[in-house]
C-alpha cells in the first residue's frame, strides 16, 4: 500500500534527507565560525591613537572577524553603528572610548614608575616620574570599551565577542606595557629575552573508544541526531495508519480473522522496520558520496557499520513501539496527527537532538535520560564520535529494545482490554 | 432453503446481557436465541436496539458482561480460533484498503484464512466473475463505485466458505443490480450450506430472503418467527414492515 503512496514516500524517504541536509548545512557554519565564515563588526574608534589602530590591524588580521569602520567613505559614529545593530544590518558594533590610548599609556607609566621606585627602594630619583606621575593619575579613569549587540544574538556568541575582544586588548596592553618598560630601562637588548608568543598553547584532543583519533564536525554530529529524528518521525504515520484502520472496517475484518492481534502489527512494523532501515541507508549515502558536493565533510563510518545498523534496527524498533501503543490509544486521526507530531519534537528536545545534554538544566538532564531518543542518539555518538564497538552501545540497545517490548506489551494489553468495554 | 431443526444448533444464545462501561442501561437484556445450521436468520430493529452489539459479540469483537454464547457448539473463551476459521464478518462499513486494487485486497484478507495463494486465486477469479467484477479485479478500490465496493467487501468475507456468515446491511446503498447481485450470491451461499445472520433495515428484502426473523428492542427480542407467521399473526400486517411497526412502535429512537 506505501508504494502506491507518493505523499508517503515523500514523508518517508525524501523528508528525512532534506532535514538532514538542511540542517547540518545550517549547522555547519557554526562549526566553522572560529576559521570559516566571518563575521563583520562595526569599529568606531573615537580613541583615534596607537591603541585603537593595533585594535584594527588585530581585528583584520583574525581570520573570523572583518572591521568596518567607514559607510560610504564616512568614519562611522557611535549613533550610526548603534542604529545599524539595532536594525539588524549588522550583529555587532565596537566602541573605543576616546582617550584610551593616552590613557592606557598613563596608567602603564604610573605602574611601572611605581613598581621601579618601590624596586629601587626610592634610589631613583627621577623628578619627571615622582613630580608627574601622581598628577596623570589622578586624571586617569577605567576606560570602558561599549559592545552593541543585535539582539537576535545568542548568549555563546556574545561571550565568545566578548571574550575576543578582551584578548585582543589584553595582547596590546601586555605588548604596550613590554615597550614601556622598554622605555623606562633605556635598552631594547634586555626586552629580547621577553617572547612575544603565548607561553601557554592549547591542544584539543577528541579522545575515542577505540584510541583512533576523531575530528568532530558538523556532519558526524549532525547525521547522527537528525537520521534519529527522522527514525522517530516514523511514529506519525504508523500511528495514523492503525487509527486509519481502526476507523475503516479493515480492523474489524482483521480482528475477526483467526490472525492474533499480535500478528497484525507485527506486520506493519516489520514494514516499517524496513522503511527505517532503507531510510538510515539513505541517508548514509548520501553523508558519504553526497555531502562533499554541497560543501559539507563527507560522513566518516570506518568500521562502525554493524553497530551503527544495530543502533538503527534498535532505534526503528523503539519508534515503531511508540506508534503501536499511540495508534492502539488514539482514536481519531485528528488526535493522532498533531499529538505525534508534537511528541516526538518534544522527545527530540528531551534527548538532546537539539540542545546536547549536558548543557540543560540538572531535572531535564534526568528526564533525558529516561528518554528513548537520548539513548539513541548515545548510541549513535558511540559509533560516530567516539568509536565505540558492540558492547559500548549494548546498554543503550537493550534500553531501546526494552522500551518496544514494554510499549506493544501496553498496546496489547489495552487492546484486550478495550473488547471488554 | 435448507431444512431447518437440525440437532446442533449453528448459534446458541443463552442469557446474553451487555452493558458497556461508564452507561447505567443494558444494550441487551438476557437475549436468548438459537439458529440452526442453514438457516438465514434477520436481526431486525430500529437503531441502537442492540443488533450490532449483538452481532459484535457474537464475532468476538467484544465481550458479553453475562450470559453464554456457543457457536457450533464452540465457546469463545476456550476455542476463539477455531470460531474464527468457521466465521465471515461482512460489515456495514467498506472493510477495504482503498489503495490496493480488488485483488491484492481480497488476497490480502484471504491469507489470513491460511488459504494457499493458487485456491485464493481460484477463488477470487470465481467470485469476481459471478458477481460481475472480473474485469476489475486489478483497478483499486477508490476508483470504485459503492455497489462495486459492496460486492467486494462480500467477497471479501466469503473467500474461505465459512460456515456461519455475520452480515451487516450488505445492501446498503446499492443500486437495484447490485443488491440482485448480492442477494443471488448469498442465496447461493446458503444454498451450498452457509448459515447466515443477517441484519438490515430493508424489510422487504429481509421478508424475501430469510428463514427466520428476529425483532429486537431495547435490547430484548421482542418476537422471533419466520416472515410468513409473523406476518400471519399480526393484526392487521401485510408485510414484515407492518409487524415491524406493530412490535416496536412508531416512536422515533435518536440516542446520542
Amino acid at each position: 500500500m506505501l508504494v502506491r503512496d507518493l505523499g508517503g514516500l515523500i514523508i518517508l524517504f525524501v523528508m528525512p534527507i532534506v532535514l538532514v541536509v538542511t540542517i547540518t548545512l545550517i549547522q555547519d557554519s557554526t562549526f566553522k565560525s572560529v576559521s570559516g565564515s566571518t563575521i563583520d563588526i562595526l569599529l568606531v574608534d573615537l580613541d583615534k591613537g596607537k591603541l585603537s589602530e593595533e585594535i584594527y590591524k588585530n581585528f583584520e588580521e583574525t581570520p573570523f572577524l572583518n572591521p568596518i569602520s567607514t559607510a560610504e567613505g564616512e568614519l562611522i559614529t557611535e549613533a550610526q553603528a548603534s542604529y545599524m545593530v539595532a536594525s539588524g544590518t549588522y550583529q555587532l558594533a565596537v566602541i573605543i572610548p576616546e582617550g584610551l590610548s593616552r590613557d592606557l599609556n598613563t596608567q602603564i607609566t604610573k605602574n611601572i614608575a611605581d613598581i621601579l621606585e618601590e624596586f629601587e627602594g626610592n634610589a631613583i630619583q627621577d623628578t619627571t616620574t615622582a613630580t608627574v606621575v601622581p598628577e596623570i593619575a589622578s586624571k586617569v579613569s577605567a576606560k570602558e570599551v561599549t559592545i552593541y549587540f543585535d539582539p537576535i544574538t545568542q548568549e555563546t556568541f556574545r561571550s565568545a565577542v566578548i571574550a575576543t575582544v578582551d584578548k585582543l586588548i589584553a595582547s596590546i596592553e601586555t605588548k604596550t606595557v613590554y615597550q614601556a618598560f622598554e622605555k623606562e630601562m633605556g635598552t631594547s637588548r634586555s626586552m629580547e629575552s621577553f617572547s612575544q608568543g603565548h607561553f601557554v598553547q592549547y591542544k584539543q584532543i577528541n579522545p575515542s573508544l577505540s584510541g583512533e583519533a576523531i575530528i568532530p564536525n558538523s556532519v558526524q554530529h549532525n547525521v547522527p541526531a537528525w537520521t534519529l529524528f527522522a527514525i522517530f518521525f516514523m511514529v506519525l504515520p504508523l500511528a495514523l495508519n492503525i487509527v486509519h484502520e481502526k476507523g475503516q472496517g479493515t480492523f474489524i475484518r482483521l480482528q475477526t480473522t483467526p490472525v492474533h492481534y499480535l500478528t497484525i502489527i507485527g506486520g506493519k512494523a516489520v514494514v516499517f522496520l524496513g522503511v527505517s532501515i532503507v531510510q538510515f541507508t539513505m541517508i548514509l549515502l548520501f553523508g558519504m558520496y553526497l555531502f562533499p558536493f554541497l560543501g559539507l565533510p563527507f560522513l566518516v563510518i570506518g568500521d562502525a557499520l554493524g553497530v551503527l545498523y544495530v543502533v538503527a534496527i534498535a532505534s526503528g524498533l523503539a519508534s515503531i513501539g511508540l506508534a503501536i501503543l499511540l495508534g492502539t490509544l488514539l482514536s481519531t486521526a485528528e488526535q493522532a496527527a498533531p499529538f505525534c507530531a508534537v511528541l516526538v519534537v518534544v522527545l527530540a528536545a528531551i534527548g538532546g537532538v537539539w540542545v546536547p545534554v549536558f548543557v540543560m538544566p540538572k531535572g531535564m538532564q534526568m528526564i533525558a535520560k529516561i528518554s528513548p531518543m537520548n539513548w539513541g542518539l548515545e548510541a549513535f555518538y558511540d559509533c560516530f564520535l567516539r568509536k565505540g564497538d558492540f558492547f559500548s552501545i549494548l546498554p543503550e540497545i537493550s534500553l531501546l529494545l526494552l522500551f518496544f517490548i514494554s510499549t506493544v506489551t501496553i498496546a496489547m494489553l489495552y487492546h484486550e482490554k478495550k473488547k471488554k468495554v | 432453503m435448507i431444512s431447518m431443526g437440525l440437532k446442533t444448533p449453528m448459534i446458541e444464545v443463552s442469557k446474553v446481557s451487555k452493558q458497556y462501561k461508564g452507561t447505567d442501561f443494558y444494550s441487551l437484556k438476557e437475549v436468548s436465541l438459537s439458529i440452526q445450521k442453514g438457516e438465514v436468520y434477520g436481526l431486525l430493529g430500529p437503531n441502537g436496539a442492540g443488533k450490532t452489539t449483538l452481532i459484535s459479540i457474537l464475532c468476538g469483537l467484544i465481550s458479553q458482561s453475562a450470559g453464554n454464547i456457543a457457536i457450533a457448539g464452540n465457546n469463545f473463551k476456550q476455542d476463539t480460533r477455531t470460531i474464527q476459521k468457521m466465521i465471515g464478518v461482512v460489515p456495514q462499513e467498506y472493510a477495504l484498503y482503498p489503495k490496493l486494487t480488488a485483488r491484492e485486497n481480497l488476497l490480502y484478507f484471504g491469507s489470513m484464512f491460511g488459504l494457499s495463494k493458487s485456491t485464493l486465486q481460484a477463488e477470487i477469479t470465481m467470485h469476481l466473475d459471478e458477481l460481475g467484477l472480473l474485469h476489475f479485479a486489478d483497478k483499486r478500490i477508490s476508483t470504485f463505485s459503492g455497489g462495486m465496493k459492496r460486492r467486494i467487501n462480500l467477497i471479501a468475507g466469503i473467500l474461505h466458505q465459512p460456515e456461519l456468515l455475520f452480515l451487516d446491511e450488505p445492501t446498503v446503498g446499492v443500486d437495484v443490480q447490485s443488491k440482485q447481485a448480492i442477494t443471488a450470491k448469498l442465496n447461493a451461499l446458503n444454498a451450498s450450506g452457509t448459515t447466515i445472520l443477517y441484519t438490515s433495515h430493508h424489510l422487504r428484502e429481509a421478508q424475501d430472503f430469510c428463514t427466520r426473523v428476529g425483532i429486537i428492542d431495547g435490547g430484548v427480542i421482542v418476537v422471533e418467527d419466520t416472515p410468513k407467521k409473523l406476518i400471519e399473526t399480526t393484526e392487521d400486517a401485510r408485510n414484515l414492515e407492518d409487524v415491524f411497526i406493530a412490535r416496536t412502535g412508531k416512536e422515533l429512537r435518536d440516542y446520542a
